[in-house]
This record gives C-alpha cells, structure tokens and sequence, in this order.
C-alpha cells in the first residue's frame, strides 16, 4: 500500500483516506490516556470445559468474544450483544449465565461450561443434545447452543420438569426457526433421558 | 427413505458447538466496522477522519471517494422490470446523499472489532439535514422526496387484470370496499449477516465465505465489481443461522467492501453484522396499505375484485417488484373471482430497503383477500367457510389459469391442489361447526372467544433451474453437491433421502454440499420455498442418470442384461441372483479406465485386467467417472396450499389476546420427510404469530428506528407461540417434477395476520383492519366502538 497523506476533508482527498501505519496523528492527550485506562491487559485464569486457560485481555473483553476469539471455542454463538436472545448462555460455576453480559475479568478463577463441554466424558451426546435430535428442537443450530446450557442447568435443579415448567426453563431464549414446539418436547425428552442414564 | 420423518444428518455436529458459522470462521482476519447514517435523510457535507487515526491497530479508513471503478457505482438492480421506471439503488459507501438511518458511510479496517469500532466512532461526518419521508402516507402525498429526481416517490406502477372487474363490480347486487393495512416486520434470523474474504496473492485468487442465500449470485456480483473472471472467484456459503429471505439480498454493500479491501490489503479482512446494525441496514418487509373493491351476488360469490395497494419499498429498490407482484397475484389465494384487477404502487421512503421476507408479499395478500371473505360473510350474514367454499378453485378445473404474470415472469396457472377437502379438514381438526355453542358457553362466563380461518396458496420452486451432482466414489461412499445454499432446512438430510432412494445406497455413505461454488458452480438460490422442489429434482435426476450409469457398467462386468439389475444397499446384483453382484464402489473403479493403479481395487480398472480390446476404452456417449450431473428446469412455478384456523381468547379487561389453538392443515405435494415439513410449520407459525401479535418496525416521523434491539421488537418467545401446533397433511402431487413435491418453507407464515384478525374479529364484534395489533390497540378499538 502506497503511503498516502492524511486526509481531513473528502475534498482533500485521492486515495484511500487513511490507509497505512497506525501512531502517525498527533494524539489528544485526554483521548490517549483514556485508551491506555482501557488497553491495560489482565491476566484471567479461566477454567473451561475442565481445561485450565490463561488469558491476557483487556477490561472490556467479552467473556463470550474471549471464549469465541481467544480460545476459539466457536460453538457459544452471539445473537444479539444485549443479553435478550440467550444465544450466548455458558455455565459459569454451574450457572447458567450470558456471556455476553459478562466481563472476561469478572470471570476469574470461574469454572466455565460451553457447548462443547456438554458431552459425555466418552464423546456420547449428553441427554439434552440427544434429545434435541431425537425431538428435532433444532433448525439453522444458531440458538441452538444457549438452549442447550439453559436446559443443562434447570434440569440440574429440577430432574422431572411438568409440561409448563419445560415452557417456563425455555422462556428467556429466543429461536427463530422452530417455534419452540420441538423443543418443549427436548426438554422433556431430556428429563427422560436423564433419567433413564442414571439408572 | 422418501417419506421417513428421520432424524437430520446435520444435527450431531451442530449439537456438539461444531458448526462452522461466519463469525467462527477467520480468525487471524483483520475485522471491518462502519460508519452508518445516524440521519434518515441527509446530504454529506464533511468526513472528518483525524481523530481516529491514533487508534491503535488501525489498518484503513475508506470514505466514498476511495472507491475506484465499478466500485464506486450504484450497486446493482438485481431483477429489472419494464413496469419499474423509476429504480434507485444504493452505492455500496453513501455519496453524497444518506437515505436511510443506518446506511453504510465510512469503513474501518482494524486488527480486531474492538479497535475498529473505536476508529469508527472517532469519525465525525457533518450532515446537513434533509427532510425524511416515512411511511406509505408521507411518500404518497409526494410533499418531500426520497430522491429529487423521483417524481412523487414512485418507483414503479404496475396493474393487471383479468376479465372487467370494474364493470363487474358495478353490476353486482353487493358491493363492499375496505382499507387493510400491514406494518413492516423483518426475517431477524439469530445470526446477521457477514462476510469474510481471502486473496491469494500467490494464484490471484479471492475466495469469500459469506452468510448468504445465494453463493452463486455473490460470486457473479462481486467478480463483475472487482472486475475478476467468475473463475477466479469461489464463494463458499458456511452454516448460516437462519436466513428467512433477508440474506436472498445481495450483493450487500460489505459483500462488495470486504473482498475489494483484501484485494488491496492484502490480508484477509471479516464483517460480521451486529444486532443493532441488523436493524438498521438489513432488509424489512411487509408494510403495505390496500384498498378493496368488492361485488358479489346472494350466496357470497365474488363476482369482481378490484384491489389497489401502495408498497413501501424503502430508500432503494434493489430486489426489485417481486414483493408487490407476489402480492397481487397471490392473493387470489384458492379463489377464482369473476374478474380481478389489481394495480399496485412501490414507494420510495427514507427507511432501510424491502427484500423479500419469508411469505413474500403473501401474508399481505392473504390479509387482504381473507378480510374480504370474512366481510362478504358478515354482509350477508352466511357462515365464513360457506363463502370460501363458494369461491373455491375445484380440483376438477385444475392445472387452473388465472390470466394474469407470476412473479417468475410466467403464467399464473395453478398445477394441482384440493381447496374443498383442505377446508373439510381444517374445519375437523378446530371443530369449526361446533364452536358457536363453545364460544356461548364461555360468554356466559364471561370469557370472550373467537375463532378465525385463513386459506393461502403458494407459487413455489421457481426457476429457473437447480442442478447437482452426485458421485460415487471408489470407497462406494457418494458425495452429492447442488449449488443453493442452507440455513437450518435440513437439506442434507432430505437431499441424502432422496439419493438413498434413487441409487439405492446406505444414506450414512451420502455427503450433501450446498452453496459452494467450488462444489457446484451453476445455482441459483435458496427461496419461494423452492430449495426441495428444484434440488431435490435435479439430484434425483442426477442420482438416476448415476444408477443408469452404474447398472451398465455392472451387467457389463456381469455378463448380464441392464433389465435384470437392481441396486440394493451400495450392491449392484442381479435380480434372484445374489452370488451375481458387485460393490457400487468397485463399479466406480470400473467406470473410470486407468494406466495408473492406485491401491488394490484399482488394479482392476488398469489397461492389462481385461477389458474389450476392440473397443475404445471409454465408450462413445461415455464419460469416465460414476456420476451424475443434471440440471431441473420446471416450466414454472408450482402451487401449494393450507389452511390455518386460530382459536383466541381475548381478555374483557386487559385485551391480553391468548391463542388457545392453533390448527394447520398443509398440502405441499409428496413429503419427503414429515418431521422436517412440520419444524418448517412450526417456525413459520410463530412468526406469523408475531407478525399478527407483536412485530413491527417503529419508525418515528424523522425516520428513527425506535426500537431496534430485541428487548423492543418484540420477536416471540416460547410464551408467545401456541402450546402446541395442530397440524393435518394433505398430498396432493405436482405434476411439474419428478417427485411430485412442492415447496414448504414459507408456508406456515402466510396466513398469520389473517388467521388472528379472523379470530379477533370474531371476538370482538368489530372489523379488524390493521396488523399486528397489541392489546393497547385493541384496547382502543374497543373504545371506539363502545362509543359508536
């Protein structure tokens, strides 16, 4: 890329208006100092799926951008950024919790569950992933991963949900595909097959 | 296995966090964000991009005026039409001019998002501020302009007709007129949009990944961009979460940004849309105003139909008429009125643009001629159903023409269907003859029900072509590849159905690849329902022409006669015979002539183990390989059809509107896999829960989107669907394809607005106009006719 000058109007400008090495403007000082709060890195121990992790992150890293991005555990997906779709929903020392609502650092020393730790220690789906197959409670698979925490956990709680409280465990997460029929009936089916495992 | 409601084949790596969706792709990608119109409608008057140059990991800022060539101009029209005279398309970075809030004005490339948005928001764009023009009302009244050089906002005017509907209505012993209204909604599926690209600076090669309906059509749009041959161009569709016709859109502005600044960088480069930009850049649908004339003789039947309606198109007009077209035709629905003629105006207004939303224009169209029916029925004081029934297409007049131009440029003819026994079962499943005595009882108790019925029809699987590919390789494993793309249908599983059948292998030993240009180059596209319809045709086509093939080469190796082979579980034998057979994949190592072995069973196919040596090794009319490759192009559209019928409790205090049930009978052809056609009811059901109940797009009078989050737009959760789906199947086959299917995505949407308004209605006592409608608005109605 060729080096170009720094354009501050539109009129001003040919070429890229601004491509080339960073660090080259005057700094505001008030703005600098402000970044450099916001840059400083912490070291989060992060225990995940049982796997001790060591991250460097700054203050503001989303526990779901640093599971996502740093530990590249893509299955815990981002659907809206705001905590109102569940998509993102890991367990944090059991309980089921909106990664993207949480802070890395606020996470320290918690022991971390995703989508990819649900499994059985032998690679068998757990009774709720099955259950999601056998039931077709999942579509385009997006939501797919916070119901599967959420489910985990209020089954956790409550082993043996009635029909309505597998509507109310589902309640605060938002899929566009299946219009939750399927996955009332997983939730049970997950119950069931709970059940059925450890006996 | 055609037929089988089993289990999907894509589920366990889904289930497992193993999906491979946009934004879990590229990680060493530099990320790019934008900035975006906070104005509905303004000129650009400065771009001031100082303060963010010290951002730290600040790659490139581009504005407009870096585009160069194609670039720079307006992005494409994807589907001209001679009726739109007036089409305005966006560049891919505003010019000089933003018409909506949220369109894309500067982008940022940055080593992460984070530092990209911090760059972002250091940019300080003056705007001087131009008046905005919201909502079908303003852009009618023509007081301001979307764009100067568009008289009156009309983008486009276009009527149709069928026999004089005018002079019908005129000689008709009744006539009713009614004003409907549909608000905007939009497809929100979980995942945005997104695009990621590599250049190879090694083989000048681009290959961009991006969460799109159509692969086929981002490669052509972003090669003719980038000036690049269309080979040197792949595009892969990765799992996409959920699509529902906003990502059939294309190229956006950041498919055509992305893959230009990795060619220029140098390294790859990622966009991955949020919820908040989601709202405000992508696509909505459904705001529409329409006005009814109707005549109809003593027994409800519709002697002449005339409808004029105005469509919101948005700021620009880049998809074209298809929505308006699919409404005015489509909303015959399964009538056959004595004469119709609809003629519809597209407005351009300072809001983000219109692309098709699942149902497409259909949910209007249904609103509008199911409002219709219920009028005629309450004028007349007959039962809702009679009426329908009355004005039903007969099995008997089918393949049906209507006279009038389909969406896909062909005739609206109707290939098959059964309106009067859809309409016998739906009234079965909800107890329709029984409900009076219900809804009185619970009167009594002081409880107000009602109950609604709604019929659609659907033109689906249109063209004009799939293809696919289905090989076996010597493994005996067969990998199928089709060129449209997936978001949650479950098209590996009904695809390997289909082969399982045709071949006659083992559907663990098939492999389905949609959307990747690589894989399959020659597509179209996955929408109008007709990923089933016209994949599903070609790859058994393909499957058969590789049976054929395999069956050939087989009964050669046999000394047997083609007739008297079959192919049972990946073992091509000889009918009664079992001793005679031969592994599919050693037939794959038969059908391809080799000097070369490569291990064991290749020897077979070497020049030394046999073989006719007075013929050429590959026959004439051959091609080495066991494949297929077929393309299916159907003469147009195929018509499938239901009905929906909503029980509704409404609360005499609150108007809280409760669904106590919810009926569906479905008719979309042969079923390939009933689970998977009853999930795609399911979903649509509940959108058309919300579009009929909660959805819609709250733009203020300066064209500020009021509630673009999901804490606001209310999409609905499990609390908000029906407790339960009803659902009875009829089958009636199309004779268009080989499979005798029809299209089922879209379906379960269509009737939403009208099926509740029916029910409300019924309810309440008084015309039900407008949708959606929330407690608050029913509330007043209330008041309103309280007060007379």
């Amino acid at each position: 890329m060729a080096d170009t000058g720094l354009a501050n109007t539109r009129s001003a400008n040919s070429g890229p208006t601004y491509s080339g090495p960073v660090n080259s403007g005057p700094a505001n000082a008030e703005r600098a100092q402000a970044r450099s709060a916001r840059d400083q890195l912490f070291d989060v121990r992060l225990v995940v799926n049982g796997i001790v992790h060591t991250v460097i992150v700054p203050a503001r890293r989303l526990l779901s951008d640093c599971l996502r991005h740093d530990l590249r555990l893509t299955g815990t997906h981002v659907g809206c950024e705001h905590g109102v779709c569940g998509a993102c929903t890991v367990l944090v020392d059991g309980v089921a919790t909106r990664s993207c609502l949480m802070l890395t650092v606020s996470a320290d020393n918690a022991e971390i569950t995703t989508v990819e730790g649900l499994t059985e220690p032998d690679g068998t789906l757990s009774p709720v992933q099955q259950a999601f197959t056998d039931c077709h409670g999942l579509q385009c698979g997006f939501c797919t991963p916070g119901f599967l925490t959420t489910i985990t956990a209020a089954l956790a709680e409550n082993p043996e949900p009635s029909h309505d409280e597998a509507r109310e465990i589902i309640g605060g997460n938002l899929c566009r595909c299946t219009g939750y029929q399927n996955i009332v009936k997983a939730v049970l089916r997950a119950a069931e097959l709970k059940r059925r495992r450890s006996s | 296995m055609f037929g089988e409601p089993i289990a999907r084949l894509e589920d366990d790596r889904l289930l497992r966090g193993h999906g491979a969706y946009l934004d879990d792709l590229g990680h060493d990608a530099l990320a790019a964000a934008f900035v975006r119109s906070p104005h509905a409608h303004a000129r650009i008057v400065d771009i001031d991009v100082s303060g963010a140059l010290d951002v730290d990991g600040l790659i490139a800022i581009y504005t407009y005026e870096d585009l160069p060539g194609r670039v720079a101009e307006p992005l494409p029209l994807l589907i001209p039409h001679p009726s739109l005279t007036h089409p305005r398309t966006g560049f891919p970075l505003a010019a000089d001019e933003v018409n909506y809030m949220g369109e894309p004005v500067v982008m940022v490339i940055a080593a992460d998002r984070y530092l990209a948005e911090d760059a972002a928001e250091a940019i300080i764009v003056d705007y001087e501020p131009l008046p905005a023009v919201v909502g079908v009302e303003a852009a009618r009244d023509g007081e301001h302009l979307v764009h100067a050089d568009v008289p009156g906002n009309v983008a486009a005017e276009l009527t149709q007709s069928n026999g004089d509907a005018v002079a019908a209505i005129a000689a008709a012993p009744h006539v009713l007129e009614l004003d409907l209204t549909i608000e905007r909604s939009a497809s929100s599926p979980l995942e945005g949009r997104g695009v990621l690209a590599r250049w190879d600076t090694e083989s000048k090669r681009l290959r961009i990944w991006s969460s799109t309906q159509t692969s086929t059509g981002v490669r052509a749009a972003v090669a003719a961009k980038l000036d690049l041959a269309l080979a040197d161009v792949d595009v892969i569709t990765p799992d996409v979460g959920g699509g529902f016709g906003v990502k059939i859109m294309h190229p956006w502005p950041e498919e055509v940004l992305v893959p230009w600044a990795v060619k220029l960088l140098g390294r790859p480069v990622k966009f991955t849309e949020d919820r908040a930009e989601h709202f405000i850049s992508s696509a909505h649908e459904r705001g529409q105003r329409h006005r009814v004339r109707v005549g109809f003789d003593d027994d409800g039947r519709v002697l002449g139909l005339d409808v004029r309606f105005w469509h919101d198109n948005g700021a620009y007009i880049p998809y074209g008429l298809i929505v308006p077209i699919i409404t005015s035709t489509q909303l015959l629905g399964p009538y056959k009125p004595g004469a119709y003629r609809v003629e519809f105006t597209s407005l351009y207004t300072n809001t983000v643009i219109v692309t098709p939303y699942r149902g497409a224009g259909r949910p209007q169209g249904a609103f509008v001629m199911e409002r219709t029916m219920d009028a005629i029925a309450a004028a007349l004081g007959l039962d809702r159903t009679l009426v329908r029934e009355r004005n039903f297409i007969t099995p008997e007049e089918m393949p049906y023409d209507h006279g009038l131009i389909f969406q896909d440029g062909r005739p609206l003819i109707y290939d098959s269907g059964d309106y009067p026994a859809s309409l016998a079962k739906i009234k079965a499943l909800v107890g329709w003859d029984s409900f009076p005595a219900v809804q009185a009882e619970a009167r009594e108790h002081g409880r107000n029900l009602g109950i609604g019925l709604a019929c659609y029809v659907e033109g689906t699987g249109v063209g004009p072509y799939e293809g696919a590919h289905v090989v076996v390789e010597t493994s005996g494993k067969v990998k199928v590849a089709t060129g449209l793309t997936s978001q949650g249908q479950g098209h590996q599983t009904v695809f390997a159905q289909i082969v399982a059948d045709e071949l006659g292998v083992p559907i663990g030993d098939i492999e389905v690849t949609t959307g990747d240009t690589r894989a399959f180059a020659y597509a179209v596209g996955t929408f109008a329902s007709r990923a089933a319809v016209m994949s599903g045709s070609a790859i058994a086509l393909a499957a058969r022409t590789a049976r054929a093939k395999a069956i050939r080469i087989a009964a050669a190796a046999l000394e047997a006669s083609p007739d008297d082979m079959e192919i049972v579980d990946g073992v091509v034998r000889v009918k009664g015979d079992p001793a005679s057979a031969i592994g599919i994949g050693t037939v794959a190592v038969l059908s391809n002539p080799l000097r070369y072995a490569f291990d064991e069973a290749a020897k077979a196919a070497t020049q030394f183990a046999g073989g006719d040596i007075d013929k050429p090794p590959v026959a004439a009319g051959e091609a080495p390989g066991l494949e297929g490759r077929e393309f299916f192009s159907p003469i147009r559209s195929t018509f499938a059809s239901g009905m929906h019928a909503v029980i509704v409790e409404t609360d005499p205090r609150t108007a809280e509107i409760k669904i106590l049930r919810y009926c569906v009978v479905h008719d979309c052809g042969t079923l390939i896999n009933p689970r998977i056609v009853e999930g795609q009811i399911h979903g649509g059901v509940a959108q058309g829960v919300g579009g009929a109940l909660y959805e819609r797009m709250a733009y203020d009078e300066y064209g500020q989107l009021q509630n673009a989050s999901f804490m606001d737009f209310l999409m609905p959760y499990v609390s908000e669907a029906p407790d339960g789906i009803e659902i009875d199947h009829l089958e009636t086959p199309s004779p268009l394809n080989p499979l005798g299917i029809k299209g089922a995505g879209e379906a379960g949407v269509i009737p939403g607005a009208a099926v509740f308004a029916s029910a409300i209605e019924d309810a309440e006592g008084f015309p039900i106009t407008a949708m959606p409608i929330s407690p608050s608005e029913l509330f007043e109605l209330r008041q309103l006719h309280r007060r007379g």
